[in-house]
């Protein structure tokens, strides 16, 4: 028996697909590469595997990790190499290795948020965008486990952020909370909706970057 | 991805359902493709990816070089608006162009209801949906499956309908679409020139005139047009195509299961059933071409379940063989075998066993009829002894729950033979007491009733369906009947029975009907949410026509039929023999037992081999 780790791109088509639906991709494409996943005991044994940090419906992302146990005795190698044949487009695994590093050492999360404006970045968006995303209160609306509306401030899950301009859009480069608790960096955008109306973005477009422990390095 | 759909995704439900690529799907390079096929499926994703019939002629038409053929599902109401609003034209999952550039519009029509849906999907493309308001040569619109067998009410949409299996004639339609493109043909040159090939019927190619009284006349074909256009069907099914490497959708669907089909036809000949009779005749697949399709498609698909499809899998001569064959194989690789369409008088222990286990849930079987004489008028050859010995068997299985399904309204029923469904129901229990190993768990019973439709192509075809008040009378009469607590009672009280109904045995006429009910919003209809009885009620009035001349009107013996351009292989008179024996309640054995001469054989030519 072995527990192995993957890290894995979900992007453009891929982006849409659930977490729930994402299991059932991956429970399906392990026996194609020959590795007999473990499963539960009892009367309805289901596989075991898990992912680390579900991505919000939408969004895309370039170091996904799911956590699996597999029956043989493996080091992961060349498993990347096979799952990679039978996958959807969009998720690409890029590595398989033994799961060593327990998940609660994963700390943070980068991401990059793409604020988009049809009709040109309103002027003098940057210096107030900033200012706002460094406030001490950045209180947004956010549903609950039990579907009730819950007002959260968001601002000390944001551990840093790096403003950009381009062609139509802003790009905020955010290092956040990643569990206990996570902020999806989504709930920016509702922030700048709250706060500055006139800096409200047609669309954005969320893009998770790299996972991280404590000290700042990435997790793997 | 197209900017405005990403736009509109995260504002939608299921956006999976929207973005293609899953694995499987197929991609070619739009240098190397002559002809582009956008393969429209007139419900949603989940149900369209479910149809083994879309998948197989993917697969087909994929493997023709120079052809991409991609897949179209309707949008769901709330996608639907937010294309229209951002206007944007529906696309093909594949590679995201809009349907409306495609060479050829296919659609895949299994239920008369999805005929607004199917117009709608036109419109949402942008291509006129009238036949005659289309000129070029592209985009022909093309349709064929079982709704298909009686397209008239659709004849002034469709350019070609496909008659029967796809497998054959949808490349020679290719090819010759091809070569019209190719070497400059008219529209109307390339029509006249399809309608030679066998299975493929023009509606535009034939006359219809009516009598005063609003039945057929006359059909007179056009322009060398055929008299009559006979389906086609794979007469090998050991030589046909199998999509053994399929798409594996990445988001839930209704079969999300590997849909292993061990044969076409039905050997029963129940009187009802038009899948019985246009499906006919009965072709096997050989038990160790379908064992090895089984691991093959579970090797690939990476599905742990698989349905061992049919109409009547329990008729399949070498199912225990097979099974038996598979339990290795299921037992490594943790496989679930599933057999739908049990019959009530072949279950057997033996096949229990072999079923999912540990999974005891609920089996199903259709008895259609509560007394013997209904039986036999619709010939349903299964006996009470043999339906109550068959949950005798799951009962003591370890089963604890059973499905029971019949209809209301078949012909000749009288309130006895509604009232004889409660005693089965309570004939049932009464096992369920003598055979339960433990009784503590308790049972479930559950028996649904719908509302019968009389179908083209049927022993009933000449049959009026009753009135909406009887039928609700029935119900009623079932419902006040059934008075035990451990059985539940579930009746079909949807409309949509009645519109069905008229659809089903419709003419031109109905083509008015459609186009006014689709401008008057109806898209998803076969769908509760979305069907209206009252929109449809006004777009008869508008168009002054009269549903219940389609529906409940006892149609004559020599009345000509507005299908009857198009042949199943089964004759007429056949099921006029039929028709005759049901009234005086007389069987007709399987075709195992005995040939009846249906006139299906003439399709493979020479004698079924059952």
């Amino acid at each position: 028996m072995s527990k192995l780790r993957l890290l894995f791109t979900k992007e453009a088509q891929a982006s849409y697909i659930s977490h729930l639906d994402l299991l059932r991709t991956f429970q399906r494409v392990f026996p194609r590469s020959g590795l007999e996943i473990r499963h539960s005991q009892g009367y309805h044994p289901h596989p075991i595997l898990s992912i680390v940090l579900p991505l919000p419906v939408g969004q895309s992302s370039c170091c996904e990790l799911l956590d699996f146990e597999v029956t043989q005795e493996t080091d992961g190698q060349g498993v990347a190499q096979r799952l990679n044949e039978g996958l959807p487009a969009g998720i690409r695994v890029l590595a398989c290795y033994p799961a060593v590093r327990p998940v609660r050492e994963l700390a943070a999360l980068q991401a990059e948020v793409t604020l988009e404006y049809d009709s040109g970045v309103p002027a003098g968006a940057l210096p107030e965008l900033s200012a706002l995303l460094r406030q001490e209160e950045l209180l947004v609306e956010k549903r609950t486990k039990h579907k009730e509306l819950a007002t959260v401030n968001i601002a000390p899950m944001l551990c840093d952020c790096r403003i950009e301009e381009g062609e139509g859009e802003v790009r905020l480069f955010v290092t956040v909370q990643a569990q206990n608790p996570g902020l999806n960096p989504q709930l920016l955008s509702q922030a700048i909706e709250r706060y500055a109306p006139r800096l409200s973005p047609d669309f954005t477009r969320v893009r998770r970057c790299e996972v991280l422990d404590g000290t700042g390095r990435p997790f793997r | 991805m197209d900017k405005r759909l990403e736009r509109i995704l995260p504002r939608v439900q299921k956006p999976a359902r929207y973005v293609g690529g899953e694995y499987n799907a197929v991609i070619k390079n739009k240098a190397e493709v002559d002809t582009r096929i956008a393969f429209c499926f007139p419900d949603t994703y989940e149900i369209g990816m479910s149809n083994l019939g879309m998948r197989i002629l993917y697969g087909v038409m994929n493997r023709m070089e120079g052809v991409w053929c991609e897949r179209v599902f309707a949008p769901w109401g709330d996608m639907e608006e937010e294309m229209r609003r951002t206007g944007m034209p529906l696309f093909a999952l594949e590679s995201g162009d809009p349907v409306g550039e495609f060479d050829i519009i296919a659609f895949s029509v299994g239920y008369e209801m999805a005929f607004p849906g199917i117009l709608n999907l036109l419109d949402l493309s942008g291509v006129p949906i009238r036949t005659a308001d289309r000129t070029g040569l592209t985009p022909l619109v093309i349709a064929g499956g079982t709704a298909m067998y009686n397209p008239e009410p659709m004849a002034d949409f469709i350019d070609v309908v496909s008659l029967g299996e796809g497998e054959y004639v949808t490349e020679e339609l290719i090819e010759l679409h091809r070569k019209a493109r190719r070497e400059g043909w008219s529209r109307r040159a390339f029509l006249t020139q399809a309608a030679q090939i066998p299975g493929l019927y023009v509606p535009s190619l034939y006359e219809v005139d009516y009598h005063e009284d609003g039945t057929v006349k006359a059909i007179t074909p056009k322009e060398g047009a055929p008299a009559q256009v006979t389906k086609r069907i794979v007469p090998d099914l050991d030589e046909s195509y199998f999509p053994v490497k399929t798409i594996v959708p990445s988001t839930e669907i209704v079969q999300d299961r590997v849909m292993l089909e061990l044969f076409r036809g039905c050997i029963r000949g129940c009187r009802f059933c038009q899948a019985g009779y246009v499906y006919r005749p009965v072709r096997n697949r050989s038990s160790e071409l379908c064992a090895r399709y089984c691991v093959d498609a579970c090797d690939d698909s990476g599905y742990q379940e698989v349905t061992l499809s049919s109409l009547s899998t329990s008729d399949y001569p070498p199912l225990t063989g097979l099974c038996d064959a598979l339990e290795p194989f299921c037992a490594q690789r943790h496989v679930n075998l599933s057999l739908p369409s049990l019959r009530a008088d072949n279950f057997s222990m033996e096949l229990m066993q072999r079923l999912a286990k540990g999974r005891k849930s609920g089996l199903t079987f259709a008895p259609e009829a509560g007394t013997q004489r209904l039986r036999d008028v619709i010939n349903k050859n299964v006996t009470q002894e043999e339906l109550l010995r068959s949950c005798h068997t799951a009962f003591a299985g370890g089963y604890n729950a059973v499905k029971l399904y019949f209809m209301l309204g078949l012909p000749t029923e009288t309130d006895e033979d509604v009232l004889a469904i409660a005693d089965l129901a309570a004939r049932v229990m009464h096992e369920w007491r003598e055979a339960a190993p433990n009784k503590n768990r308790g049972v479930r019973i559950t028996v649904s009733t719908s509302w019968f439709v009389p179908k083209p192509y049927t022993a009933f075809q000449w049959v009026g369906q009753i009135s909406k008040e009887e039928y609700e009378r029935r119900v009623a009469l079932l419902r006040d009947a059934i008075k035990t607590k451990t059985v539940t009672y579930n009746w079909h009280d949807s409309e949509t029975s009645v519109i069905e109904a008229v659809l089903a045995r419709g003419d031109r006429k109905l083509c008015k009907v459609l186009e006014t009910v689709w401008r008057k919003g109806a898209r998803l209809d076969a769908w509760e949410e979305y069907f209206s009885y009252d929109r449809w009620q006004e777009a008869f009035a508008e168009c002054g026509v009269d549903p219940s001349f389609y529906a409940n009107r006892q149609r004559p013996a020599d009345e000509i039929f507005p299908w009857e351009t198009i042949s199943c292989g089964v004759t007429k008179a056949y099921l006029r023999r039929e028709y005759e024996k049901a009234a005086a309640g007389v069987t007709t054995p399987d075709c195992r037992t005995l040939c009846g001469g249906c006139g299906a054989n003439r399709l493979t030519g020479g004698a079924c081999r059952v």
